[in-house]
């Protein structure tokens, strides 16, 4: 399995935890804040779950660019150690 | 009891009213983890009159204006309590003087720890709380935050700093069920008052409505009931424990 499939998988189980959605309804294009329901606060505990999961920092910067999975597993893997 | 099977975080609990806000809160049958920055003794002595009172209790020391000492803090206190359900905010020092003569280390002191303090732990705890979706953060104000006092620019601004603090973290939690209110002591017995000069004491009094001095446990009381599931409808809000001073 490519690394990226791997680190979307990991993206997904974290979503589905964090926002309480269903696994079937997180896709690669899916978008945080309108197809996830996710609210600003959400955002900020999501980012906080990522460093933890995948160890790295996301800085503000990179966190405010962040809108959809893509992003997400995109940003990780660049950075990533 | 009000508090069964929770968890709170005291800081500065050894003495005055952080330490009878500990006793309180342990009454009400909540584990009391007990912070302190120095005296080991008094924080001792909170802990065993806790459990002289078959309450349970842990000492944890650190300094709350250092934010690496209150990481490890928050971490040794999950690992020994499992969470945090409550915090108050406590800690608190004064270094009283007139503006014209108040040295600036005296004012960083005062501000990193009564303001800057409550930033660190908070940020910390928090982090269980949004997991959690719940928790009941108490900081202590005071009324000098809201009328002023000659003498203590330092902590007056502190003090006001917490009630601006308190209302902010009140709306960013409030969608996760944590709320965050501050309490405002007056004029209350503790050590901190009793260092003051006998006649600025008599001109306080003077000007408190029920003519006396408030006791720590009056402050506890309150914190008590706000930090209980009974206060799940009040947040952003400073109370005032004050016989009067301020209306």
């Amino acid at each position: 399995m490519a690394d990226a499939d791997k680190t979307f998988e990991k993206v997904r189980d974290i979503v589905v935890e964090q926002l309480g959605v269903e696994a079937d309804e997180v896709s690669i294009d899916s978008t945080f804040i309108d197809d996830l329901g996710a609210d600003s606060l959400d955002i900020v505990e999501l980012i906080m779950a990522f460093e933890e999961e995948f160890n790295i920092e996301i800085p503000d910067e990179a966190a405010e660019k962040i809108k959809t999975v893509q992003d997400v597993v995109t940003y990780i893997d660049q950075n990533s150690k | 009891m009000l508090l069964d099977g929770k968890t709170a975080l005291v800081t500065g609990a050894s003495r005055g009213i952080g330490r009878a806000i500990a006793l309180r809160l342990a009454a009400e049958g909540a584990h009391v983890a007990i912070n302190y920055a120095g005296n080991t003794a008094k924080a001792e002595e909170t802990k065993a009159a806790i459990e002289a009172a078959g309450g349970k209790a842990a000492l944890f020391q650190a300094d709350v204006s250092d934010s690496a000492q209150v990481e490890q803090m928050v971490a040794a206190v999950t690992e020994e309590f499992g969470t945090i359900d409550i915090l108050v905010n406590n800690a608190g020092i004064t270094r009283d003087g007139l503006l014209m003569r108040m040295k600036e280390e005296d004012f960083d002191a005062v501000l990193d720890t009564n303001l800057k303090g409550i930033f660190h732990v908070t940020k910390a705890v928090s982090k269980l709380m949004m997991k959690k979706r719940a928790g009941r953060i108490v900081n202590m104000a005071s009324v000098v935050g809201i009328m002023g006092n000659a003498g203590q620019t330092n902590y007056a601004a502190a003090k006001a700093g917490v009630i601006g603090f308190t209302k902010s973290a009140a709306r960013e939690f409030a969608a996760r069920g944590i709320t965050v209110n501050a309490v405002a002591p007056g004029f209350i017995a503790t050590d901190m008052t009793a260092a003051m000069p006998e006649k600025a004491k008599e001109a306080t009094l003077a000007a408190i409505p029920l003519r006396r001095m408030g006791e720590p446990e009056d402050v506890a009381n309150a914190v008590a009931f706000l930090v209980s599931d009974q206060a799940s409808y009040i947040t952003g809000q400073v109370v005032k424990v004050d016989g009067g001073m301020v209306m």
